[in-house]
């Protein structure tokens, strides 16, 4: 068994493809549309592009918002992706705009940091994993 | 006052307000995280949450939304009033 995908609910997803494509530097794998303002929408890494892939999912359940507001009040990250160096990836994503609740911070065996991706989410990024 | 020792009395919190000194304005997670990483402290985040809450009562915390984020801020001032009363006695805190 593999892992193969995994889903991260987004407001708006063709917002988030231009997030998760523009700025973080993931490409589109399948944009396939499925009905109302909806897509099978998924990113890979272009550095793992047979990797698993990132569902970028529509967040209208009633159950997200109230699911996803309480873990953001906390600071929870939903996802965890992967860098070289998260003090340079904290600093490139800055001067895109993009907002970190939490700075590079180190932990002693891994540095990790936390960012909103503008599509209703935190998601940290390390260095070691 | 009394709500200031209680809550400085436990080793967890002290440890709380040691990590906001080092940097303030903490979420819940970035304090979990520094707890364990730094103390070796494995309580849950519902147990760090009570503790933030009795250090806010106390005055010793105080939250800010940033966003929609809940940061929390290490509060001096009801640590003044503790040097005021033995270490700088005779001058009015008022």
């Amino acid at each position: 068994m593999k892992i193969h995908l995994t889903s991260v609910f987004v407001d708006d997803q063709r917002a988030a493809l231009d997030f998760y494509t523009d700025v973080l530097g993931f490409q589109a794998h399948h944009d396939i549309p499925i009905g109302d303002d909806a897509w099978w929408l998924t990113v890979v890494s272009p550095e793992q592009p047979d990797g698993a892939q990132l569902l970028l999912e529509p967040a209208g359940h009633p159950a997200v918002k109230p699911y996803r507001d309480a873990l953001v009040e906390d600071g929870i990250p939903l996802a965890q992706f992967g860098v070289d160096d998260v003090q340079s990836e904290y600093e490139r994503l800055t001067e895109r705009g993009v907002e970190f609740t939490q700075p590079p911070t180190d932990l002693g065996n891994v540095t990790m940091a936390v960012f909103d991706d503008t599509c209703g989410n935190l998601i940290q990024i390390v260095d070691r994993w | 006052m009394t709500d200031v020792f209680k809550a400085l009395a436990d080793e967890t919190r002290r440890l709380i307000l040691d990590e906001l000194a080092t940097r303030d304005g903490q979420t819940l997670f970035e304090i979990c995280s520094l707890l364990i990483a730094r103390h070796g402290i494995n309580s849950s985040r519902q147990a760090i949450s009570q503790h933030l809450t009795v250090l806010e009562s106390a005055g010793l915390v105080t939250v800010q939304w940033r966003g929609r984020s809940k940061l929390h801020y290490l509060n001096r001032e009801p640590l003044a009033d503790l040097t005021q009363r033995w270490l700088n006695p005779g001058k009015d805190a008022s």
